[in-house]
């Protein structure tokens, strides 16, 4: 018998690949019927409301939000608003209208221009931060004002990569008491839309806030939104920066997303209220949110 | 002997103890005109309260004393004056000054055989989860002993959620001579990459190695329902002592299982897996090995104990 002969039969593990995006993969008819049922309890069991509103920009967040609320409210009674400046594409408003008649749902269109404007005339020096803050803030101005009218629950469409980025308006976007993307990552938020059977015209446009003309998020943020879900993927787990880049991750790309991420976690919280008393709220005085 | 168990996964309505004591009322009437009757109940963790309670523990909680007191007056409006009925729930307790996860296994029973009724055992939460979404040490005292009890259904022992996470935990209420084991818990879903949540998947590896390590029948009851975003994964079941299940609720939803325990059936898996008369017979080892790990740091540091 030969040396050869003895060899075994090597079974060897997969090296890392910070190219595979398997762990990111959800089972979506699973978290889909989770989040149809977190719904209906945080909308109607809990709140007591039947109905919701969703703004509609025309992109895969607010899309995914609506099929959603379908799902668990039924088509008649999620509103949809399309709330459009006068520098919004064309293709975010049919893409609202495709979403809302594929749904069957009913919508109405709130131009936002004039009061926009009309603060914005005040202040004819706004840079486009500011000028983007201000339609973020209208817009949520609209929305609570339409659930009031409609007696419906606005439903917010943040994701968790842009929450982690930062990538919203305080007080704006994230203003809604109920959101349902809150933790999932843009990647999943695609196949969540994918699987639900959100228009693929809309899953696979390029992500955008439109809040300035030919705007992307994946421009504004300098990594496309595969690559930063990898990285924010493992970076929550505990891996250290350092890990990630000596298992594989571009340097430039986990210092993008750490840079993001450290320099905006106030963002994901309420006001800093000075604390003077052992009764502090939310320091000391602790109670949940559906106390 | 065998018993009936009836399992009520239940979705409690926060802060909100008497609509909670009256949904037990509920499953209590439900369970009065079972046939079999079932002889015992169990509800899940905090199921007289819900789970996410924070500081509202100090308004939520109760005696031992109270809540049996409370469990006793609404099963004797529901079953037979000759009738008992043992119940196994999760309650936020105020008791010596603290407050505790805990579980209470009581018999009630009618006004015909009044001296059955009685507070068998409490359990409090021994392993407080504190990490994550999870915060329980910052609101509760840990308990400080797991123990079996005598029942008029057997040695019994009870384990609150994390508990059972440590298979310690399960080995020593087994060695105490444990035959059912009651598992009571608040298991938020997370991880929805698999077939089922992460967490569930856990549960569905731990509750048949408990079962068919010891050898014991295990009772779980899970809680159901959203709190703030966080919704719980029921599955309430009962494992055989080979590990296989017997009944199980979904996932979502409430529901009332039933199934039988035939703990005549223990002696013949111990015989064929005697793995907890292994574990028995090699204590004193194990004693020693546990004893060198507490004592380790404090000789270290030179000190004497």
């Amino acid at each position: 018998m030969s040396a050869h002969d003895l060899e075994l039969p090597l079974i060897a593990a997969r090296p890392f690949d910070p190219e595979d995006a398997t762990p990111l993969e959800l089972n979506p008819t699973l978290t889909v019927d989770w989040l149809v049922e977190f719904l209906r309890d945080e909308i109607v069991r809990r709140r007591g409301f039947r109905r919701a509103v969703v703004g509609l920009s025309g992109g895969v967040d607010s899309s995914l939000t609506a099929y959603l609320c379908a799902l668990a409210l039924g088509a008649e009674n999620v509103f949809g608003v399309r709330m459009p400046y006068r520098t919004s594409s064309q293709d975010s408003l049919d893409h609202a209208a495709m979403v809302a008649e594929a749904l069957g749902l009913p919508m109405s269109t709130v131009e936002i221009t004039g009061a926009v404007d009309g603060y914005l005339s005040l202040e004819p020096d706004a840079d486009g931060r500011r000028r983007g803050n201000v339609m973020a803030r209208t817009r949520m101005v609209v929305l609570f004002d339409q659930s009031a009218k409609l007696s419906a629950l606005p439903v917010g469409t943040g994701n968790k990569t842009e929450r982690l980025f930062g990538y919203f308006t305080w007080h704006a976007d994230d203003s809604p008491p109920v959101n349902p993307l809150g933790d999932l990552y843009k990647t999943q938020v695609w196949q969540l839309a994918s699987a639900v059977g959100v228009p693929e015209v809309i899953v696979r446009k390029p992500a955008s806030a439109d809040l300035v003309v030919g705007q992307t998020d994946e421009g504004d943020f300098g990594i496309s939104y595969g690559r930063a879900d990898r990285v924010l993927y493992y970076l929550l787990r505990g891996y250290t920066p350092e890990k990630l880049v000596e298992i594989g991750f571009p340097a430039t790309e986990v210092g993008l997303v750490v840079g993001r991420l450290s320099s905006t976690h106030w963002k994901r919280h309420l006001p800093t209220s000075a604390m003077l008393s052992t009764t502090s709220i939310n320091d000391y005085y602790l109670r949940p949110v559906d106390y | 002997m065998s018993y009936t168990v009836a399992v009520a996964q239940l979705k409690p309505k926060k802060a909100d103890y008497q609509h909670n004591l009256a949904r037990v009322a509920g499953a209590f009437e439900q369970v009065a005109h079972l046939a079999p009757r079932p002889d015992v109940l169990v509800l899940p963790e905090t199921a007289m309260s819900g789970y996410f309670l924070e500081g509202g523990v100090r308004e939520s909680s109760r005696t031992a004393q109270e809540l049996f007191t409370d469990l006793l007056a609404r099963f004797r409006g529901c079953f037979p004056p000759d009738a008992a009925l043992d119940v196994v729930v999760g309650f936020y307790e105020a008791a010596e000054g603290r407050y505790y996860n805990s579980a209470l296994y009581a018999t009630l029973s009618g006004t015909e055989c009044p001296e059955q009724a009685r507070i068998v055992h409490v359990h409090r939460k021994f392993f407080l989860p504190t990490y994550g979404v999870f915060d329980e040490k910052r609101f509760v005292a840990r308990g400080r002993t797991i123990a079996a009890f005598s029942t008029r259904l057997g040695p019994a022992a009870m384990l609150i959620c994390e508990d059972a996470w440590h298979s310690v935990s399960s080995a020593v209420a087994a060695l105490q001579g444990a035959l059912s084991l009651y598992v009571l818990s608040a298991s938020p879903g997370r991880g929805f990459e698999g077939a089922t949540t992460g967490n569930l998947q856990r549960w569905d590896r731990l509750l048949p190695g408990i079962a068919e390590e010891h050898n014991v029948f295990v009772v779980y009851a899970g809680l159901v329902g959203f709190e703030g975003g966080k919704g719980f994964t029921g599955s309430s079941r009962i494992v055989d002592p080979w590990g296989a299940e017997v009944v199980r609720g979904p996932v979502a939803g409430e529901c009332l299982l039933t199934g039988s325990v035939d703990l005549d059936l223990l002696a013949a898996a111990r015989a064929g897996t005697p793995l907890l008369m292994d574990l028995e017979s090699n204590l004193g080892d194990l004693s020693l090995m546990l004893d060198r790990l507490v004592r380790g740091p404090h000789e270290l540091l030179g000190g004497s104990l």
